[in-house]
């Protein structure tokens, strides 16, 4: 049977149509687009029209304004530091406890250097408050930084009103956008947005290019010197064929901007009215409501993710889970603990991402397939009787050193 | 994707004696939900002749903890009380043909669940001691815990020293940012500055080889190695002295250690130790390249 993949936040396939465009910058158009002579200038133009397809799809003033990258984390971790080291004199971040480890990590370290760093909580759907952020904006701040859209629950903040509100307290605003690019409509021109990071691969480009946004006239320190590469704001020779690739992606994307947002998004309503009606004990995390139109987040409450994730595999099935196991640390997902999710059905959230390339006849076999599994593994669970939970599982199943 | 072996996913699969054994005497239940690993072990032990009649479990947990839980079941049913005892972690790692480093403490889990069963079985009360941390060392599956503690219970100030009393940091190396970070943290406690640069301590210097008489030179070599084969016995392995040459000492590494990838790296390790004792360079090869050589030789 064919396989099926709902992991489409972690990565996605490369569009054969990209794979194409991108195959001659392996061979015939190897040159280095800085040299002098043919090989390099029509690597040059075609770099040049990658970056106008990007423009294009972020909604941005300026080509200009699109600096190249080896992925969202370098976008993600050039930002941040550029703003830091460009305004010496401020000493506080703010972001979010749910974003992404490329932001995350990185304030933590910076706490250890001597940064003060503002983590914004969410309540139990993954909503700020934006009181709370307002009450934090100064001009201590050197930078905001928050993700558009959740890569675990697909829930949205906010972002163009909390870029507004940092404009107005005089406050770099940036955006970890890698999930969110592709899927949903972005003008940058309207917006007050001051850097963007994007990942190729999240939107049928390849690992291994990504893009930061950076608004004219906001002050910018690189993070790799030593070549006058994007305007020597990121040295090093283009990654001329990923870059075409993703300016190809950026373009496709566009042309599927509507079809994501109604046909794959019914795809997934469909998905989770399936499994929530089918299975008991089950809940969508997150705020449904305000998310991106792929992503569906649904935990199942006394198992866990990994085990799911293994007999999903086996029929072919490709999710994810916010278990600790998945990643091998000892706590589950931190989107899941910001949530105040109990630990019993945090282990068992499972997150299924569609793409353009799903149908709804896989949908309609995901659907069948997770019952039994969860089944399956329940009856395992010592929080599970004979059909339901035990009666008060936190007492009757209460191990040593819980 | 973990790479779990065969063993493994057939465990996980299909498990073993899942559910709660009827009539049982016996119940240890362990685990955490933080970390999403937890288990129920039921006993139906004969009080006569202490023999475990059958065992059964319930998991919450990953597919790994489900393998280890059923392991467990199969090792035990049919040991006396007393044998079931000594049934380590190890035992159920190696029963499931191996576990990943980031997955030991699945195993771990499944011994305290038998020895909390029989204390439940005895009347007596089970303190579990077990605490753990984030894994740092995924070489030898050392966690923060572990680290923090020998680095108290020892002084330990650097690195080095770290890796020579809890193998972390011994083999890729990668984890030497996180050890530095505990290091930091636990001096920092104790009122000093972890210093970077620090050497680990000598040890006070010995005479040179020159000094030694042949017997005193083997009988050094001697003690060096035994020094270091408790630790490799603990991995259930060990090594012999096999010949003692001008600038070479020839060993058999056996047990787990030989053919363990490892290998080159516990050689590393007995030679730095014959070296500190000697005072003096010296190689320290596998006893099958001296028949290499000596054949090459011949």
């Amino acid at each position: 049977m064919e396989p099926i993949y709902l992991d489409n936040n972690a990565t996605t396939r490369v569009d054969p149509e990209i794979v194409a465009a991108m195959l001659p910058f392996f061979s015939e158009q190897f040159g280095n687009p800085s040299s002098m002579h043919s090989f390099g200038d029509k690597v040059g133009r075609a770099v040049k029209q990658a970056r106008k397809q990007v423009q294009k799809l972020l909604g941005a003033e300026h080509d200009s304004e699109i600096i190249f990258t080896s992925c969202g984390t370098e976008s993600d971790s050039t930002a941040i530091l550029s703003a830091l080291k460009a305004q010496p004199e401020r000493k506080e971040i703010i972001t979010t406890v749910v974003e992404h480890p490329a932001i995350l990590t990185l304030c933590e370290h910076l706490e250890k250097d001597g940064y003060k760093v503002h983590f914004l909580e969410v309540d139990h759907r993954g909503r700020l408050d934006l009181d709370a952020y307002r009450s934090l904006l100064s001009d201590r701040v050197a930078v905001v930084s928050v993700m558009w859209a959740n890569n675990e629950t697909g829930t949205l903040f906010p972002i163009e009103t909390m870029a507004q509100m940092a404009h107005e307290a005089g406050v770099v605003f940036h955006t970890d956008a890698v999930q969110a690019v592709g899927k949903l409509p972005i003008s940058l021109k309207d917006s007050t947005i001051d850097m963007l990071s994007l990942s190729g691969h999240k939107l049928h480009a390849p690992k291994g290019i990504g893009v930061l946004y950076l608004r004219r006239g906001v002050r910018f320190r690189p993070l790799l010197r030593g070549g006058h590469q994007e305007r020597g704001r990121r040295a090093g020779t283009e990654n001329s064929a990923s870059i075409v690739a993703l300016g190809k992606a950026a373009e496709m994307a566009m042309e599927h901007m509507e079809y994501e947002n109604t046909f794959v998004a019914a795809m997934r309503d469909r998905l989770e009215e399936g499994i929530l009606s089918a299975v008991s004990h089950c809940f969508v995390t997150g705020d449904p409501e305000n998310r991106l139109p792929n992503t569906c987040n649904i935990a199942f409450e006394f198992i866990e993710g990994e085990a799911i994730l293994m007999l999903l595999n086996k029929q072919g099935i490709a999710a994810s889970s916010g278990s600790a196991c998945t990643s091998g640390s000892l706590e589950p997902s931190h989107v899941m603990r910001a949530m105040n999710i109990p630990y019993t059905a945090a282990h068992g959230s499972t997150r299924f991402s569609l793409s353009r390339y799903n149908t709804m006849e896989e949908i309609e076999r995901v659907i069948a397939a997770v019952p039994p599994i969860v089944a399956q593994l329940r009856k395992l669970s010592p929080y599970w009787g004979v059909d339901g939970p035990v009666e008060e599982p936190g007492k009757a199943f209460a191990p040593t050193y819980a | 994707m973990w790479d779990y072996s065969e063993k493994v996913k057939e465990h996980f699969y299909n498990p073993k004696n899942a559910g709660a054994v009827e009539g049982a005497n016996a119940t240890g239940d362990v685990g955490s939900l933080s970390c999403g690993d937890a288990l129920r072990l039921t006993l139906k032990v004969d009080p006569h002749t202490e023999i475990i009649l059958d065992a059964g479990f319930q998991t919450f947990g990953c597919g790994s903890a489900i393998a280890s839980s059923s392991a467990l079941t199969e090792i035990i049913k049919g040991m006396t009380v007393d044998q079931a005892l000594t049934v380590s972690n190890q035992d159920i790692a190696d029963y499931l043909d191996g576990l990943p480093p980031e997955k030991m403490h699945c195993s771990v889990m499944g011994r305290e669940a038998l020895q909390a069963a029989v204390a439940n079985y005895r009347g007596e009360e089970w303190s579990d001691d077990h605490e753990e941390g984030a894994l740092i060392c995924k070489c030898f599956a050392v966690d923060a815990v572990m680290i923090e503690d020998t680095i108290r219970a020892n002084s330990l100030r650097t690195v080095e020293e770290v890796t020579n009393y809890t193998k972390a940091g011994g083999g890729c190396s990668s984890c030497h940012e996180g050890i530095e970070e505990i290091l930091v943290r636990v001096l920092e406690e104790q009122g000093e500055v972890f210093d970077p640069t620090a050497a680990a301590p000598v040890a006070a210097p010995k005479p040179a080889a020159g000094g030694l008489t042949t017997l005193q030179r083997i009988r050094r070599i001697e003690a060096a190695i035994e020094s270091v084969r408790p630790q490799l016995q603990m991995d259930k392995g060990d090594v012999e002295l096999v010949d003692v040459t001008d600038d070479t000492v020839y060993v058999n590494m056996t047990g787990a250690c030989s053919g363990c990838q490892m290998a080159a790296m516990t050689l590393n390790g007995i030679q730095q130790r014959i070296m500190e004792e000697l005072g003096q360079f010296i190689k320290v090869l596998p006893a099958s390249e001296q028949q290499k050589q000596a054949a090459v030789g011949g």
